[in-house]
């Protein structure tokens, strides 16, 4: 009953909390980025990056759609569509 | 941080959770030289769930109410190995944890002078176990436990004013910061780490579940508490304010009809005034209000 105390740290890989989006999620236009990194700063999830203009992007295995990132783009260079990944279609998932 | 993230995806905190957007942004600032101490609350259980964490740097749980007591030690230890210049140590907690039942070991860190920076995460309420009401929930807001009805008009006790109780113990570094700011919150951890001796950060995080807004307002929500001078953004070293963020303040109402947990309050003139009158004291005593010429 007793596991062990101290735990590797690691990317949580078997929550692919991408799985629950249910109605949007965010398209990275890449056309006026201006490479401000607001969408970096705002994710709750850490999971956008990129280097330089029109670079941004998500990883959509992990982004739960909450929008912050399209809100706080300055450009509007972030736009919400409708969610269409079906279950178990994530990127090494667990069947 | 993209190549070596301190705080990692595939963490299980709600859809827009301001104290997630907190959180990576106050690791992101200390760097991978820090130490974490964290009590329990949501920011423990949604990053650390058995056998996995989101934590790139050494992070160690305490319980509810010693975070401040843990990373005390901590620092003595660092300290006695002669290490303490080259690690930050950070303590962290909810508003709970913090304001009611971590009061005392953190005072006492405080008192006793240690190099440790403490973070408290204020959502103003016991989220994690299910929407209680702390002595950091605001006054009239709707909590399972301050419920507004015929006898009750929600949370009858205004904040508890953490800020002055903090620099009461005379510490060099107190400040207040908001998830509607990043680069505010980034710049105040910065700050912060880079002075010697005990440092407090209260940071704004908005709780979509517990606040009653969808998950795409966290940033509107935070906005507006510091618009309106509910949650006046303000730094002080050695207890002097060197910083305020003033405003040109907007009415309360647009802070309170994005969330459900006041909605009771909008239909009520008498309570709007006394909200109204928490925020006009706030502008008041910060000078808050932008000058124009
Ligand atoms: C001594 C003790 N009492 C109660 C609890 C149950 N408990 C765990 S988290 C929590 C609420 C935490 O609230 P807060 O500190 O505001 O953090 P939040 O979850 O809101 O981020 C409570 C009451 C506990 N773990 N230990
Ligand atoms: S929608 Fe939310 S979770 Fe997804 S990338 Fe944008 S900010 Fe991150
Ligand atoms: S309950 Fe609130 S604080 Fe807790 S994870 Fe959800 S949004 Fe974040
Ligand atoms: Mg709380």
């Amino acid at each position: 009953m007793f596991g062990p105390l101290i735990v590797k740290s690691k990317k949580v890989k078997c929550d692919k909390t991408g799985s629950w989006r249910i109605e949007s999620k965010p398209k990275y236009l890449q056309k006026n980025c201006i490479a401000c990194k607001m969408c970096v700063f705002i994710c709750p999830e850490g999971c956008v990056s990129g280097k330089e203009k029109n670079t941004y992007h998500t990883d959509y295995n992990y982004c739960k759609g909450c929008s912050l990132c399209a809100l706080i783009c300055p450009k509007q260079d972030i736009e919400m569509v409708k969610e269409e990944t079906k279950l178990g279609e994530l990127q090494g998932e667990k069947k | 941080m993209e190549n070596r993230p301190l705080f990692k995806s595939g963490h299980t905190a709600c859809a827009g959770c301001g104290q997630a957007i907190a959180a990576r942004l106050v690791i992101e600032a200390a760097g991978e030289n820090t130490i974490i101490a964290n009590n329990t609350g949501c920011l423990e259980v949604f990053t650390t769930g058995f056998p996995e964490s989101a934590w790139g740097v050494p992070w160690i749980h305490s319980l509810f109410e010693n975070a401040a007591a843990v990373a005390s030690g901590v620092e003595a230890a660092l300290k006695y190995l002669g290490k303490k210049d080259t690690v930050n140590v950070i303590a962290q907690a909810g508003d709970g944890g913090t304001a009611d039942i971590g009061l005392q070991a953190l005072s006492g860190m405080l008192e006793r002078g240690h190099d440790v920076l403490y973070v408290c995460y204020d959502n103003e309420a016991y989220e994690n176990t299910g929407i209680q009401r702390s002595g950091l929930t605001p006054y009239g807001a709707n909590t399972t436990t301050s419920p507004p009805g015929t006898v009750s008009i929600g949370n009858i006790h205004p904040k508890k004013p953490m800020i002055d109780i903090v620099l009461a113990h005379g510490i060099p570094y107190v400040a207040t910061s908001s998830a509607g700011f990043p680069r505010d919150i980034q710049r105040k951890v910065k700050k912060a780490i880079s002075i010697k001796g005990p440092k407090y950060i209260q940071i704004h995080v908005p709780c979509p579940l517990g606040w009653r807004h969808e998950s795409g307002k966290t940033l509107d929500v935070a906005k507006l508490a510091v618009e309106t001078g509910l949650y006046p953004l303000v730094e002080y070293e050695n207890g002097v304010l060197v910083s305020k963020r003033q405003i040109v303040p907007k009415p309360v109402e647009e802070y309170l009809k994005v969330q459900g947990r006041f909605k009771h309050i909008l239909k009520n003139p008498e309570e709007l005034k006394k909200v109204q009158e928490i925020a006009n004291n706030n502008i008041e005593k910060y000078g808050l209000k932008v000058q124009t010429q």
